[in-house]
């Protein structure tokens, strides 16, 4: 009795910062959220009306909600299985008994390591007007192509940005799935035949499946959320012509430049339920797959 | 047969060579358009520096840049601290004690980590603007000092860690908290410093709470002071000194990769868990 008790403060003394921050800072902000969207509110008059889903129909009738769900769909789509691609197919090459794999390893490690304010204004410097990547085409094919300026092309550069910080990472995630794949059934394939490609494909992608939907949904959750690099571009506007508005791009703008935290508050819980639909899906679908291969 | 392989071989190293290339490159431009003088590069220009300027080095330095360092560097070491310990006691009293509610706790804490952190950010921002923590370095401090992440990843470390040794040191009348600072955190060195490395990289980094939370620019983070930098110094085209700003701010968790690197590839080992 008495040691159950003495467990009882012991466990919940240790458990204290951990729960007191995440009540404060979680649960209550994810409370306030669910009534937030409710209501009109003004952060500097202090009023609140309550609305009901007129924060909803407001975000449904306003173009720039549509443009960032073109602008945030077309990222996942485009960046996620060319992420996934890339670093699956890096970490086989690095997995197959090469010299220096270490040296490789260290060096494609380090777009990681960089934080995206650092990352996107390299970025800006390359694809910049006046920018390294914009003369050698020219150079090249004669064509001034200005990717920054362009709303078609201002995207892909946060594209590429993305793709080449998030691809190291997911590598090393795949490189020690790899690491873990069982040597003998390589050698019983060999046995009957195969060659590397055929193994690659009827070895390696069956037995890495479940870390194959690990990055996939790491990726899609990820890239819903981009904000960063297109807030430094665009210099927080979007820009040009909404062609990099994001989700969270429009959450930031709803907030702080119309002060509209009912509306910001509904667009992240629109926000939310989209990440956790495609979660969803991903699971269902991918763990069919597996069933069936 | 050998030939096919020797092929193979070469597809392969040129493959990962040159991508290995593609990832430097960046970088290498950066460091070499630090190195310019704002009039060379305006005036487009050669590969490498046509003269060597430190002028951009200089302009950095002399700005408030290295305010920013040093507000980077002293949040990021107390919030790694607070967090190191804070979830390594969270993690140890999951593995170790049978404590009431610890399976609603443990429930609720699967169910937070799957909530994303840019769908909290408004309501968040208004929790710290009525706690009065608006423009104060304790907005990042405070609301980062826990990661469920690593909580778990700490109670994977203890239910693997060998209990025998606790149980003596409980037979000696030791209590949770005599036995978690005397015996658990000495043997639980690589664990704690993988979580150090990545919670100290993940608020150096962070872009998005200090964008929010703190407003006048002697008390930017890092990453805030780049893109105000960035805005400052684009339109007369000091990419010098732009760059300079970005790759000095990579400087410092670089440094930590190479001299730590085993710890940043076996925590990525144990990011995938539930495999």
């Amino acid at each position: 009795m008495n040691k159950k008790r003495k467990n009882n403060i012991q466990g919940l003394t240790f458990m204290a910062p951990a729960t007191l921050t995440a009540s404060l800072f979680i649960v209550v902000p994810i409370a306030y959220a669910f009534f937030m969207m409710f209501f009109n509110i003004n952060l500097l008059s202090g009023t609140r009306t309550f609305i009901g889903f007129d924060n909803f129909s407001k975000i449904i009738g306003d173009p720039r909600f549509w443009a960032a769900l073109r602008n945030t769909s077309t990222y996942v789509a485009v960046v996620v299985p060319i992420q996934t691609s890339i670093a699956l197919i890096l970490a086989a090459l690095l997995n197959s008994k090469i010299k220096f794999n270490r040296v490789f390893l260290t060096v494609m490690f380090i777009p990681t390591l960089t934080s995206s304010s650092a990352m996107t204004l390299i970025f800006m410097w390359l694809f910049n007007n006046n920018g390294l990547v914009v003369n050698q085409i020219q150079q090249l094919t004669g064509a001034r192509i200005q990717f920054l300026t362009n709303p078609d092309l201002a995207l892909s550069v946060i594209m590429i940005m993305n793709i080449f910080s998030t691809v190291p990472h997911f590598m090393v995630v795949f490189l020690s799935g790899l690491q873990d794949i069982p040597a003998n059934l390589y050698e019983a394939a060999a046995i009957d035949g195969a060659t590397k490609v055929r193994q690659f494909f009827h070895v390696t992608i069956p037995q890495l499946m479940p870390i194959l939907f690990y990055v996939v949904t790491m990726g899609v959750v990820g890239t819903f959320q981009i904000f960063d690099q297109a807030f430094i571009l665009s210099g927080g506007t979007g820009g040009p012509q909404n062609s990099t508005l994001t989700f969270t791009l429009y959450i930031y703008q709803l907030a702080f430049t119309s002060n509209d935290m009912g509306r910001a508050s509904a667009m992240s819980f629109i926000l939310g339920v989209i990440i956790f639909t495609f979660t969803w899906i991903i699971n269902k679908v991918m763990k069919a797959d597996e069933m069936n291969g | 047969m050998k030939k096919e392989n020797l092929t193979l071989k070469a597809a392969v190293y040129t493959i990962l060579i040159f991508y290995s290339l593609l990832t430097l490159f960046p970088f290498v431009w950066s460091i070499l358009t630090s190195l310019k003088s704002t009039a060379e590069i305006a005036g487009g220009g050669t590969f490498f520096p046509e003269t060597i300027s430190f002028s951009g080095w200089e302009t950095l330095f002399a700005s408030q840049y290295t305010t920013w360092v040093r507000n980077s560097l002293v949040v990021a070491l107390i919030t790694t601290v607070l967090n190191v310990i804070f979830n390594t006691m969270a993690g140890y009293a999951f593995a170790r004690i049978d404590f009431f509610g610890r399976k609603f706790l443990f429930s609720l804490m699967l169910l937070l980590i799957m909530i994303p952190a840019q769908v909290t950010m408004i309501p968040l921002y208004i929790v710290v603007s009525n706690l009065n923590l608006i423009n104060s370095h304790w907005s990042i401090i405070l609301t980062s000092m826990i990661n469920i992440a690593y909580i778990f990843m700490m109670r994977q470390f203890f239910v693997n860690f060998p209990a025998e040794v606790e149980e003596a040191a409980s037979m000696d009348g030791l209590s949770h908290i005599g036995i978690f600072f005397r015996i658990v955190l000495p043997n639980a060195k690589p664990a704690l410093a993988t979580q150090a490395i990545f919670i100290f990289m993940g608020v150096w980094n962070e872009f998005m709470r200090p964008l929010l939370f703190i407003t006048s620019p002697d008390r930017f983070m890092l990453t805030q002071g780049l893109n105000a930098l960035s805005n400052q110094f684009r339109n007369i085209t000091a990419w010098d000194i732009i760059m300079a700003g970005a790759i000095f701010s990579v400087i410092p968790i670089f440094l930590l990769f190479i001299f730590l690197n085993k710890y940043f590839i076996a925590a990525n080992d144990r990011s995938v868990g539930g495999k």
